[in-house]
């Protein structure tokens, strides 16, 4: 099975340690993994700000990059919603449709086509999961709260495999945390409001770590914690599923 | 008073100053959505109820030339007058028309999104005719000046320490009282002589039924009866799109609106009005006020679905955090965003950009409205038509050019990286908006790609 290692730009430039462990969680699943060099950003940024037709350049790069791969997968519900919704090229449209079929975000792509079931991870810590609402409600990886549907939730499902690991209940499951993309910064009064009022839910039940599936989403809620010179740590879904597999 | 409207995230920014307030208001509409979730689960076909209500909704708006005709024609049928309005100044003149015609300077008012949209009571006073607003939100904002913040709760912003106050200066109650009860005693009174005294009333409409000419108003308080059986006329002002075809429908839109409203099964008074009682003079004022060009944007004319029942903007996040008047439009929230472009979209510009895209405003909405696509493709719409700040339109410029060129992107990452661990004040200042409330992520010495390629590629 050959899969396209596809890892969102600020990842590659401020997190590499979670493209290190989605790429080594993959392999030891026995998965043939490459990480095509000249990819850079899926063009969600200029997108969700409006301008969605100065994506041209992203999206043939994009086709270029991971044109021929069985799967595409990425640790990022936003990014991977953002081309299965967006990705088109008028004369590679067939190849962009591949694509957008074949593309995957990390914990659904472990639940549902590697159909993992036993991970030899352990995590002794007690965490917090933030259900990034891209992921969430965009990519159904969970039930949403709002819906009268049975539960359900992939990275929950990956959670509970890792030993030691004590997955608390937040007050609200599936708030938002107010990153948003571009709105950070042009709402950032609400932005940051948001995601006070995330870390509080998570520091009323005694987490050590909130995790995620975006690390988007974690670097807000990681500013933020560091500016209130809080003790809890932020730590991508990957890492976790990914420690002492070794 | 329009040159003076704030931006959504100015106004927010001023409403945030009092943090305690916001964490208030974020917790009163949160219980307001729990409330709604309990309802909402309670009812084993919820979810099909509302595949249900949408798909009613969307016959309507496909069929609603037919439908508006056979509502007017079993109307006329039954002794009511009907007319048309083009657009809201059009709706204010009719409904002054009717007025004058009476000879009458003193009405009342229940609750009426339509006629906030038109201004109706700025019109009105400015014509001579004073209006009292007889739900006690809308009374309680009308006292103080405001607009509604919610188009369900419309005094949902102010705390009873705010009314104690606004109700003692203008209705004479004792200072520094805060008792609901007593406030709301003081309220009845006050509004129970102008009942008594008026002699028209004016209402709103939440469903009108093409099959059978008549419409039914919903409200907790019984204050559209009160006004509409005292009254000598009956005035009641819909958009085109409250419209629904046969009466067996109601029962769909009635159990889920007020569910997705605050909860409740049903509203306290579901009021059917089909015919004016003898010597009782009934109108219907039917608007289109740009409905007809939403109809005719194929991306945004699901919004025409809504039938107001505020769920969207008790789970907005951003709404509960922003407050109802920071949206500077009659109806606030997600589904304000998503509607008010259509109106003057270079005012209401930044509305659909004063959300995070998160979806669960779509995920309550009773009809199945896609609010938030409708809002990224808003913000489509608004850029194309040259609504973007300049500031903007290069800063995406530059953006996309760097994320076009691979070459530009790893050394322009590379650059940025070294700055930000070498000379840390080129990001960490006051001109950059993130860094005033939160740390910028620490750069590593490598990217992920320096990374593979000095320990996988080989």
């Amino acid at each position: 099975m050959r899969v396209g290692l596809f890892i969102p730009c600020y990842v590659d430039q401020f997190y590499p340690q979670i493209g290190v462990a989605t790429l080594e969680l993959l392999e030891k699943l026995g998965c043939e993994v490459h990480f095509p060099l000249n990819q850079t950003c899926c063009g969600q940024p200029m997108a969700n700000s409006g301008f969605e037709h100065l994506t041209g350049g992203c999206n043939s790069l994009f086709i270029d990059n991971f044109e021929g791969f069985d799967y595409i997968v990425c640790p990022s519900g936003s990014c991977t919603l953002h081309i299965k919704e967006h990705l088109h090229e008028e004369k590679r449209e067939e190849k962009a449709s591949t694509i957008r079929k074949r593309v995957y975000e990390l914990t659904e792509f472990l639940t549902d086509v590697l159909k993992v079931e036993n991970l030899e991870a352990n995590f002794p810590h007690r965490v917090g999961l933030h259900q990034s609402c891209h992921g969430q409600r965009g990519l159904k990886l969970a039930q949403m709260s709002e819906l009268n549907a049975p539960f359900f939730s992939k990275p929950e499902q990956l959670l509970k495999q890792v030993k030691q690991l004590d997955l608390v209940s937040l007050s609200r499951k599936d708030e938002c945390c107010g990153f948003g993309g571009t709105f950070c910064v042009t709402e950032e009064a609400i932005s940051v409001r948001m995601g006070q009022d995330r870390v509080k839910d998570h520091e009323d039940k005694n987490v050590e770590f909130i995790t995620g599936g975006d690390m988007s989403c974690l670097m807000h809620l990681e500013g933020i914690l560091r500016r209130q010179q809080s003790p809890v740590k932020v730590i991508h879904i990957a890492e976790i599923l990914n420690s002492q597999i070794k | 008073m329009e040159s003076k409207v704030l931006e959504h995230s100015k106004a927010s920014e001023v409403f945030n100053k009092d943090k305690e307030r916001v964490g208030w208001h974020d917790e009163t509409l949160w219980f307001v959505r729990s409330k709604r979730d309990k309802a909402a689960h309670n009812i084993p076909d919820w979810e099909l109820l509302r595949s249900t209500a949408s798909s009613i909704k969307h016959n309507v708006l496909s069929n609603m030339h037919d439908y508006l005709v056979e509502f007017e024609k079993n109307a006329l049928a039954n002794g009511v007058h009907v007319h048309w309005a083009a657009d809201a100044e059009e709706h204010n003149k009719i409904v002054h028309g009717i007025i004058a015609k009476h000879g009458v300077t003193r009405m009342v008012k229940s609750k009426s999104m339509l006629t906030e949209e038109c201004h109706l009571n700025d019109y009105l006073s400015k014509n001579g005719v004073e209006v009292i607003d007889t739900d006690l939100g809308e009374r309680i904002v009308q006292l103080r000046d405001e607009p509604p913040s919610h188009i369900v709760l419309p005094a949902i912003h102010l705390k009873k320490e705010d009314v104690g106050e606004t109700f003692h200066i203008h209705l004479g109650t004792e200072k520094g009282n805060k008792d609901p009860q007593y406030l709301t005693e003081a309220a009845r009174h006050h509004l129970r002589e102008t009942f008594l005294t008026r002699k028209i009333a004016l209402t709103g409409v939440n469903f009108a039924v093409a099959q059978t000419g008549e419409f039914v108003v919903c409200t907790n308080e019984g204050n559209a009866d009160m006004g509409a059986h005292l009254a000598d006329v009956h005035i009641a002002c819909m958009g085109f799109e409250k419209l629904i075809p046969r009466r067996e429908h109601l029962g769909v839109f009635l159990r889920l609106l007020a569910r997705s409203a605050t909860g409740q099964p049903i509203t306290t008074y579901s009021s059917h009005f089909k015919k004016p009682r003898e010597g009782q003079e009934m109108h219907i004022v039917i608007v289109d006020n740009g409905r007809s060009t939403q109809l005719a944007r194929e991306d945004f004319r699901n919004s025409l679905k809504c039938i107001r029942c505020g769920a969207c903007m008790n789970t907005c996040p951003v709404y509960r955090r922003s407050g109802g008047h920071s949206y500077h439009n009659a109806v606030a929230g997600p589904i304000g965003s998503i509607l008010a472009p259509n109106l003057d979209m270079r005012k209401n510009a930044d509305l659909p950009f004063a959300s995070t895209l998160c979806g669960s405003c779509s995920n309550v909405c009773p009809v199945k409205i896609d609010i938030h696509d409708q809002l990224y493709k808003w913000r489509q719409v608004i850029v194309k038509e040259g609504y973007a700040t300049t500031s903007k339109k290069l800063g995406m410029g530059a953006m996309t050019f760097t994320l076009s060129n691979p070459a530009i992107y790893q050394t322009g990452g590379k650059v940025g990286r070294w700055f930000m661990r070498n000379v840390p004040f080129v990001v960490n200042n006051g001109l950059n908006p993130w860094f005033k409330n939160r740390e910028m992520p620490e750069p590593p010495k490598e990217s992920f790609r320096e990374w593979y390629l000095n320990n996988k590629k080989s």
